[in-house]
């Protein structure tokens, strides 16, 4: 299974001390997982007698974008300084990549059938987050290959990129996620803190907009990555 | 817990150690991230073993299909898809060249 | 053994595992494959501690963890990805040097 050329030079010291190393730090976190406290039932029953006032059913859901919707609000900054970083090198978003053979026709039927059905399936699993497994992330994640496979068939999906409304549909769903969470810290008093009657509909909004998001976000990681040749083309300009 | 579970289990468990010693170990890189892309299926099926579908789906379309498509996508434009370290480990540094002009 | 034993030692098992070829290969992607690994057995281990309260539902908080976890390691990883490109771009090599310089 593993071919090595050079068995000699595998036993050098540092690498072995790096091996029995890592071999203890393995085992602690063994004996630390096994040594664990028991279950907390008492945040168990909270999150039990809290979800029917969450206002969604699925209580992955409820956790992600109710009580722990900060977390979830920094996930997304998260992402949108990768996005970030990616677009602040020059050679991004090479008008095509001159390393993909020209499309077949196989692939371009795939596409024409498979991505209108994506575009369901994410609608679908974005409502049915609230009482079923799903939610924002996997239908963001959906939209997102969906991208992936227009552009790894070779069509030109990437002229798209370059406009300001690709810009606000990657910053939408931050946007979007803050100014709930200030409104709501407005109408009740503390920030992210959504009105009792309203969670459910907040829920819903927020969710809506991070799946454009994270869709968004998701193409552009996949397009972002700098070619290894630039083109240095004077009429390829950024608007 | 019934027999078939606990064999799916153990099987789940052990294949996924062993697809990680893989990826680490060989040479040729492309075998590596394809090898990844299989493990990542397979972590989905874990999840869903573990009750937990909504991180299988997660897992299945960003950890093992969005990752592997940028391993891939970025080892297209690496000049060699083999880890030439395992051969090269005592040549002296003149080995790379650096009078190639970029 | 229990569910959250086996899946909580495979973790660690694949924590480790990715710890060791982090530090000891010098390929980039292969580098990047192994925190990958790393992540991903934190993950198993956090979906096996949802599961150690084996009546009914698992613990939803670990799940909502998990998610974010992986988005940000896609994220972590896309970005690295692109440095590695970057970097075979300017020196043309795509593994760190032997000797610890630049």
């Amino acid at each position: 299974m593993m071919k090595l050329d050079n068995p000699s030079s595998w036993f050098s010291l540092p690498r072995f001390l790096v091996f029995l190393l890592t071999l203890l730090l393995t085992f602690a976190l063994g004996m630390t997982l096994f040594s664990l406290p028991p279950a907390p039932f008492q945040l168990l029953d909270t999150i039990h007698r809290s979800l029917p006032h969450s206002g969604v059913t699925n209580p992955v859901t409820a956790v992600l974008l109710n009580f722990r919707a900060y977390d979830t609000l920094l996930e997304i900054g998260v992402l949108l300084v990768a996005v970030f970083g990616i677009r602040a090198f020059p050679e991004a978003f090479q008008e095509h990549s001159p390393s993909l053979p020209a499309p077949s026709e196989v692939l371009l039927a795939l596409v024409r059938l498979l991505v209108p059905l994506m575009v369901l399936i994410a609608g679908y699993l974005l409502w049915a987050g609230s009482h079923a497994p799903g939610g924002a992330f996997q239908a963001g994640a959906v939209l997102g290959a969906g991208a992936v496979l227009i552009l790894l068939a070779g069509l030109p999906l990437s002229k798209w990129f370059h406009g300001w409304w690709f810009r606000a549909a990657l910053i939408l769903g931050f946007m979007l996620f803050l100014g709930v969470g200030f409104w709501a810290m407005a109408m009740e008093g503390h920030f992210l803190e959504y009105p009792r009657d309203r969670a459910e509909d907040l829920i819903l909004l927020i969710e809506a907009a991070l799946t454009v998001s994270i869709g968004c976000i998701l193409a552009t990681l996949f397009l972002g990555l700098p070619d290894a040749a630039p083109v240095k083309d004077a009429a390829n300009e950024k608007s | 817990m019934n027999e078939q579970a606990w064999l799916l289990d153990w099987a789940l468990a052990i294949t996924l150690v062993g697809l990680a010693l893989q990826v680490l170990s060989t040479r040729n890189l492309f075998k590596a991230v394809v090898y990844f892309i299989a493990f990542g299926l397979l972590l989905a099926l874990t999840w869903v073993r573990l009750e937990a579908v909504d991180i299988a789906l997660a897992e299945a379309a960003i950890g093992a299909g969005l990752t592997g498509v940028l391993f891939l996508t970025t080892l297209s434009h690496l000049e060699s898809t083999t880890d030439s370290d395992y051969e090269s480990r005592d040549t002296p540094r003149q080995e790379h060249p650096d009078d190639e002009t970029r | 053994m229990s569910q959250f034993q086996l899946y909580g030692m495979t973790g660690v098992a694949l924590f480790g595992l990715g710890m060791y070829a982090v530090i000891a290969h010098a390929h980039l992607i292969r580098k990047i494959l192994a925190i990958n690994f790393m992540g991903s057995g934190i993950f198993l281990v956090l979906g096996a501690v949802a599961r150690r309260a084996s009546e009914g539902m698992p613990d939803p908080v670990p799940h909502a963890m998990v998610l974010t976890g992986i988005v940000v390691a896609v994220s972590a990883t896309a970005f690295s990805l692109s440095l590695t490109r970057r970097i075979h771009t300017e020196t043309g090599r795509s593994s760190l040097p032997r000797d610890g310089g630049t």
